[in-house]
Formats: structure tokens, sequence, C-alpha cells
């Protein structure tokens, strides 16, 4: 079979109405921060977009009490059914400037802009709307009558979902009554900016929403303000487990969605064919940049012959390259620094004798890529069966009874996710129910919905995103 | 009975792995009443005991944690109608512990069989009260189920020793997690007996393992033990929790929040404890033809 030759199809860059620079957003305006400003870069291109004000420590005191007297003043005392219409609005705004966001999300990001545009946007949009109908209906979440709000909540997201990550954070705080202040990451600033335009769109009260670009540093500092109530943090599992220890001893409430390292089994009996798409879309789905990515398949021994090769042939045909291009499958790794990661940990991988096969596919010259790569005769000890790769690198290990499947799963202090390949039900259910994981995946991969509760066992984390469950993580219960 | 005869005193140690041992480091020490007499030599357990209990509760949690929610409710309803039956032991040792009046002691006991008898009920409906069907915008049948999250360390109240004991206790196996107990430092002697309880009341071995000792000193090994799940603080005292907190983070543990001080023991609970223990899980799986 020939490969078809696809023409160009890149979006307008127009489309994301860059600007020459962005600032900090607090207490309603935008603002000269005192931090030194960064330069957000395109990593598919490597040029400078943009330069972006940063928050100061002073701004995020600043910051914290513009959103404490927002909440005192305004928020917390305004009947659930009027917080309602302010997130319906926002989730309104979000569709009608949807374009404007995938394309700057892309940009920012390296994310081919099919997911940006079909995926992150809209999903973030129906994370406002989910929430704004649980604003008036708090009475009924199972917490009892009238469960109080937190007061303020410190939010840091990381750089693989912005906008997204967003949308799961602002949105049940808000639903539920708490104001925020929100860090996004330091490579991934802009999509947040326009959001902090969208609540002035929306006439949101000043306050309510805060967001401080900035690195790590200013991570620390909203997460040791005495004025934050609640921290959410998703991230790393490293810096999860530093905000856990800083926040010990204190009265302020944290929820952490942070590593994961998750397998994606494969029985005898599963439709190939299928499994080799849910598998590609688990590893290889924005550029593997996913914390609940399936890094680990666990194939049956009597099948992983034919599984690899129609699985190396499905995935010599993704397109890697330009994000902008409607056809692209991967774009660019989010930085230099993540790509160094992946290169380092896939040289652990020839270092510990598993078996390395890249895709033959193009790699742009300029801009931070990473081919497509799986590596088979994977052992458990290795540091790529161990660690999260947080990047298209998939490690093949094999079981031959569905016990071993189980203990191989688990083996690991993670417990994010996992996916099961098998057209017999009592397999399904008995293999979901022996997973240690958050969410579990069964003949598909990767799902996300702001009704389905999101989140992790074990290192991953603790505290649920998305349902009546998540409600719990703003919620004084 | 003769009034002059001698009375055949009980030794009291840990209870681990469904066996009473001494602890391994040959440590005790002297447990008095409320008024300073000499009530027994306690078993003082050590940083090895922890480590012992942590991996029978381990060992346990798959049989428990896989048992089906009637059969965990009759197990655990079971135990409060072995604890309503040694009611008058329990009272004699909660009187000569907590100083309380012979009265007083009998309601007390009477308050931790029914809490017991609350939690018992909860097994088979806490999953229907949590978990969820999820309305997803697709065609995918989605669902959560609230899961045990595994070994529980449990520092016990240091004041309330069979009540909050119980209160404390009853709710991690209602769950179908496994616990770790470390009782009450000064007044261990009801949590010893509730062991006997359990031991003959068909809880599986290792689903609770009891130690008696300080808090203070054990807390901190089951905080930074990398098989234990969750803890809850309430026996560590307010300095104590900052040092156990800080202590969980490095694993990732979940940490019940506490009041401050020991909290009216009487009052009727609500499902947060049992919330804390649970794991919610989401499935997803395609629906078509």
């Amino acid at each position: 079979m020939s490969m078809w030759e696809y023409a160009p199809a890149p979006e307008s860059r127009e489309i994301a109405r860059l600007k020459e620079s962005y600032r900090p957003f607090i207490g309603g305006e935008f603002v000269d921060g005192g931090g030194e400003p960064l330069k957000s870069i395109n990593p598919a291109t490597e040029e400078v977009l943009t330069e972006v004000g940063t928050a100061s420590s002073s701004d995020v005191d600043v910051a914290v009490k513009a959103a404490r007297k927002a909440y005192d003043k305004t928020w917390r005392k305004m009947p659930g059914a009027e917080r309602a219409k302010y997130l319906f609005r926002i989730a309104r705004l979000i569709q009608e400037r949807s374009r404007e966001l995938a394309v700057l999300e892309t940009l920012d990001n390296g994310k081919p802009i099919k997911e940006s545009r079909d995926s992150d946007v809209p999903t973030a949009a129906a994370h406002f709307f989910y929430h704004a109908g649980w604003a008036d209906k708090l009475d009924y979440a199972g917490y009892g009558p009238d469960p109080q709000p937190l007061g303020v909540a410190g939010q840091i997201i990381p750089w693989n979902f912005p906008l997204l990550m967003l949308a799961w954070k602002i949105a049940p705080a808000l639903a539920t009554g708490n104001t925020v202040v929100l860090k996004p990451a330091e490579t991934t600033p802009l999509t947040a900016l326009v959001f902090a335009e969208i609540c002035q769109q929306a006439d949101l009260p000043p306050g309510v929403v805060n967001i401080l670009p900035g690195a790590g540093d200013i991570g620390s500092e909203l997460v040791e303000h005495a004025g934050v109530d609640k921290i959410a943090f998703t991230g790393s599992t490293e810096v999860g487990k530093l905000i856990q220890r800083s926040v010990a001893g204190t009265s302020k409430r944290l929820t952490l969605e942070l590593g994961g390292k998750a397998a994606n089994i494969v029985f005898d009996d599963a439709p190939l064919d299928q499994a080799v798409e849910g598998i590609v879309n688990g590893i290889f789905y924005n550029q593997g940049h996913v914390c609940c990515a399936g890094s680990r398949l666990l194939a049956q021994e009597s099948v992983v012959d034919e599984l690899l090769e129609k699985l190396r042939y499905r995935v010599s045909t993704l397109r890697l390259g330009d994000p902008l291009d409607k056809n692209t499958d991967i774009g660019a790794v989010n930085s230099a620094e993540q790509l160094a990661k992946i290169r380092e940990l896939a040289e652990s991988g020839d270092a510990e004798g598993a078996q390395r096969w890249t895709s033959p596919c193009p790699v742009p010259e300029r801009g931070f890529f990473f081919a497509p790569t799986v590596f088979s005769d994977v052992e458990q000890s290795m540091r790529i069966a161990r660690e999260e790769i947080f990047g298209p690198v998939l490690s093949v290990l094999t079981f031959r009874t569905p016990d071993e499947a189980i203990a191989k799963a688990n083996n690991t202090p993670y417990g994010l996710s996992a996916g099961i390949w098998t057209e017999k039900g009592s397999r399904i259910l008995w293999a979901a129910n022996q997973l240690r994981a958050g969410v579990v995946w069964a003949n598909t991969f990767n799902r996300f919905d702001p009704t389905a509760p999101f989140g992790g066992y074990q290192e991953s984390g603790f505290g649920r995103e998305g349902g009546r469950t998540g409600l719990e993580a703003y919620l004084d219960v | 009975m003769s009034d002059n005869r001698i009375s055949v005193a009980k030794t009291y140690k840990l209870y681990v792995d469904g066996k009473f041992p001494r602890s391994e480091s040959g440590r005790t020490y002297p447990v008095t009443d409320s008024k300073g007499a000499f009530l027994a030599n306690a078993s003082h357990a050590s940083r090895k005991d922890v480590r012992d209990a942590v991996v029978a509760a381990r060992k346990a949690f798959g049989g428990w944690s896989g048992a089906t929610a009637y059969n965990r409710g009759q197990v655990l309803y079971r135990v409060a109608e072995v604890l309503e039956g040694r009611r008058e032991q329990f009272a004699a040792e909660v009187a000569a512990s907590e100083g309380l009046p012979a009265r007083k002691a009998q309601s007390v006991v009477d308050a931790a069989v029914d809490r017991w008898v609350w939690y018992a009920g909860w097994t088979d409906k806490i999953a229907t009260v949590l978990g969820a069907a999820n309305p997803v915008a697709g065609p995918y049948f989605s669902f959560t189920v609230p899961e045990p999250t595994g070994v529980v360390g449990v520092l016990a109240p240091q004041e309330s020793s069979l009540l909050g004991l119980v209160s404390v206790v009853a709710p991690v196996l209602a769950t179908g997690c496994t616990a770790v107990v470390v009782s009450s430092a000064d007044r261990p002697l009801p949590a010893i007996t509730l062991s006997e309880v359990l031991a003959t009341s068909d809880v599986p071995a290792g689903v609770v393992n009891v130690l008696t000792g300080k808090a203070s000193e054990l807390g901190p090994w089951l905080a930074s033990h990398g098989d234990v799940n969750a803890l809850d603080p309430t026996g560590a005292g307010p300095l104590g929790r900052v040092e156990i907190a800080r202590e969980a983070a490095g694993t990732v543990k979940r940490v019940l929040a506490v009041p401050e001080d020991e909290p009216d023991w009487t009052r009727r609970p609500d499902i947060a404890r049992l919330r804390r223990y649970l794991e919610p899980k989401t499935v997803w799986h395609p629906q078509g033809v």
C-alpha cells in the first residue's frame, strides 16, 4: 500500500491574535508584574512568540489579597444561581473564541492543532458549562445541606494541557464559591491570559480570578502564602511531594494530580487493530505529554509479535511536524529541557538492553521534535519501565497469565490510569477491579469528560477532578 | 468463689497477624489506672513491630478488600455481637483507664457497640452513596466506584480508650482497608481486649493489627513506611501531627484532617472518615453493536 501524499494544510497563526506582550491579571486588571519578564517560545520553530510579564513575590501577596477581598465581599455571598450565570458566560465565551484559543495553544505548546481544536478547547468549555450547573445545586452533591467553600484557592498547573488544566481547576473552584489565584506553567502562559480577558468580557467581579505567570518560585510563594486556604496542583510527583511537605501541619487543604506510568494491557483475545489504535492514542496523543499516558504496553506473549508488527506499521504512518498543520498527528515537544529528558531516558533504555524502534518519519531540523519510539524486550527493572518519560516513547513488556498482567501493571508506586483490551466482558470487569488506578479505560484510552471523576491512587496524588466527587476538593466537608 | 482467691492476671501483648506476640524489642511499660495504681505491664512496641504489622496488614488487604461487602458487613456485625457479650469486662477496663464512674463507663461501652453496628451497616451501602454513573458526552459507559485505599496507619485517640478507638478503627474496616493501630499509650488495655474480640469474630488475621506504645515514637515510622497508604494522626497530638504529615509527603499518603483536640466521640459521626479511605475509580467502556 502506498502512502498518500498530503498537501500542507496549515492553520493561520493570525487567528491567535498574538500580542507583543502579555501581563499578569490581578484584581480584574492586567498589571505590570514585578518579576523578570519571560519570553514564550514556539517549540515547533524555536522563535520567540511574545514577552510575558511575570509576578514577583509581592504580586503574589497582592493577588491573594484581591482574591480574599472578592471572596469576602462578593463571591461567597452571591447566590449560587448568580455564580452559575458567570460560569455559563465563561463557557460560552470560550466557545466563541475557541478558534483563537486553539491556535494560540498550539503556538505556545507545540501540540497539533487538531488536538487543541477538537479536544483541549471544547473540553475546557465543557468543564465550565458542567460546573456552572452545580453552583446552585450543591445541596444535592452528597455533602450535606449547604456545603461551604474553603476560601482562596492557590492553583498551579502544568504545560501539557494549559487551558484545559486551567478549566479543571477554576471551574469547580468558582462553582463552589471559592476565589482563585492561578499560576500557569512558565512555558505556556498565553491561553491563561486570554482566559483573563474572557473573565473581563464576562464581567466577572474583580479578584475572583487572578492569573500570575511565573516560574516555580512563584508557585512556592503561592503554596506558602498564609492567606491561601487551599492548594490544587497538577504536575510531577517530585514537586507534588515538596508541596505536600510544605503544607504539612497547616490548615490548608490540598489536592494533587501527579505523574503516572500507566499499563495498557492487551490480552490474547483483543481485537488487535482496535487495540493498536488505542495504544497509539494512549502514548502518542499530545506527544506523550500526558500524566495518564499508556506508557507501558503489557502484551500477552502469544500475540506480542503480531501486535508489534501492526503497531510499528501504524506508528510509521503518524505524521510528525508543523503543529499548525491540520494533518499533523504529532507536534513538538514543549521545551528543550523536556526534549533532553526524553532523550536521556530513551538512552537509558538502550543502555539497559531494551530494543529501540523509531518511526522512520522525517523530523524537522528546527524545533523540539522526538520521533515516535517503541522499546521492546523491556524488563520491569529498567528505568523506561519505572520512570515517567512524558514523551512519545512506549515500553513494551509481556505476560503469560492474567494474574501476571495485573501484578506487573500494579508494580509501580503510581496509580493514575490503566487500559484493558479484550473481547471478554467478565475479564474486563475482573481486571478493572484488580487494577490499582484511578481511571481504567477498557477497549478505549484517554477519554475525558467533566462528568467523570479523574485522579490517582498512591503516588499519582489524591483528590479527584470532575463529577460530583470532584466538588469535594473545594468544599469544607 | 472464695473471698481470698488469688485472681489470674492477664498478660497484655500486641496483636499482629492474628496472633498475640510480645514486642520483638522485649520492652514493656507499666500501665496504671487513673489514680496511679498498677494495672499491668503492656508491650512497648518498636519500629520492627510496626514493620511486621504493616506486612501483615498488606498481606490481609487482598482478601479483605476482595471480600463481598455483605460478607464484610456480617463480620463487622459479628464484632459488635462479641463486644456486647463482653460489656462488663470493657466497662471495668474503661472505668479503670479513664477514671469514669461505673454507669458512665457502661454507657461509653454501649456507645462503642452501637458505633460498631453503625459502621457495619455501611459496608454494602457506601459504594451506592459515593459511586456514580457518569453521563459522559459520547458513546461510552462510564461509572465511578469507591475502592479501599489500602493499608491505613491509625494513631488512636489518647483519651478515649474504647469509644474513640472504635470510632477510628471501624470506618477503616468498613471501607475494606486494613489497619495498623497504635493504641492510647497510657490507656492501652481496652485496645488489647478489643483485639481479643476481633480475633474471635471472624475478622481475618492481619486485617487489624494493634500495637501498644507511644504514638510519638511509632507514628513517624508509619508515616514514612512505603507500604502504608493513609494515616489517621488523631493520637499524635498537635505537634506530632506536623512531623507525621511531613513524613507522609514522601510517599504521597492520604492524611486525615483531624481537629486540634479530641472531639466528643459520643456525637453521631458522618461519612467523612469512610470517604477519606476510599479511592474513586472511574471505568470507561465504549458502547456499540
